[in-house]
């Protein structure tokens, strides 16, 4: 997540908009994104709805057995269509924002740039 | 004649230690050595390899080292330490649910409404919208799930 701050710059300046997903309340992620001076959008699923909806619950894997997100990212344009998605077999293993900006500007994503 | 100490055993136990130890405070936060974490299993391996030959110049050379009993519980407990990095990062951080219902490429991503850390709704169509984010709206969004609990 570090990593995709400190690329930030490169993603506004292709407007792909950064958006995070955890299960965690808004207040524990306005704390997390404070202390680690996270700016991007951040947004709360506590109730797993839009997990459910992308098929990402990861059953029983958070902290006393509650439901978690699986890690996965989805390149989304414009017209709501996915361009790229990323299902890492690996928790270690994560999408880094150089493969992904790699992606974008592989794509035409329409739309003055 | 009093034998000798036998510094390998130790000296390779400590690296042993040192693997996970610096796996988990420092190579993890680079995905050059944590996608793949060969500077751990190097660690890992000449660690071992330095307790090997400790243990064994313990037995070959029983009268001059000392490190029969010392260097066979180091070996187990560094072999022990070893399977557990191995079993955790190659069998249980791959524990993941297949997620065959994903939206694949090409396929409409389900639209949504959340709340952002300030408890403002952020609807993903939305961002596309001209004025989104105080200009022309955003030409894509790059969706990233964590699995949270900070």
């Amino acid at each position: 997540m570090r990593s995709f701050q400190d690329r930030l710059g490169d993603f506004d300046a292709r407007r792909v908009h950064l958006v995070a997903i955890s299960v965690d309340p808004p207040e524990i992620i306005r704390e997390h994104c404070r202390k680690q001076g996270y700016t991007f959008t951040f947004l709360s699923d506590i109730s797993s709805d839009v997990l459910r909806l992308y098929d990402l619950v990861h059953e029983k894997a958070g902290p006393g057995g509650t439901d978690i997100s699986r890690p996965a990212e989805f390149l989304v344009d414009s017209q709501g269509t996915v361009r790229w998605v990323n299902l890492t077999d690996s928790i270690a293993v994560r999408a880094r924002p150089e493969q992904v900006l790699r992606v974008v500007d592989g794509l035409s994503l329409g739309g003055p740039s | 004649m009093k034998r000798r100490w036998n510094a390998a055993l130790w000296v390779g136990f400590l690296i042993v230690l040192a693997a996970p130890v610096t796996y988990l405070t420092v190579f993890v936060r680079f995905p050059i050595t944590r996608d793949f974490p060969w500077a751990t299993l190097l660690i890992f391996c000449t660690g071992l390899a330095l307790v090997g030959f400790g243990l064994r110049r313990a037995f070959r050379e029983a009268q001059i080292y000392r490190g029969k009993i010392s260097g066979s519980i180091l070996m187990t407990l560094g072999v022990a330490l070893f399977g557990l990095f191995l079993f955790s990062t190659f069998y249980m951080m791959r524990q993941l649910p297949p997620s065959n219902g994903a939206p694949q490429v090409g396929r409409k991503a389900p639209d949504f409404t959340l709340p952002d850390k300030d408890g403002n709704p952020v609807t993903l169509s939305k961002l596309f919208e001209p004025g989104a984010g105080g200009g022309e709206g955003a030409r894509a969004a790059l969706l990233i799930f964590y699995r949270g609990y900070w």
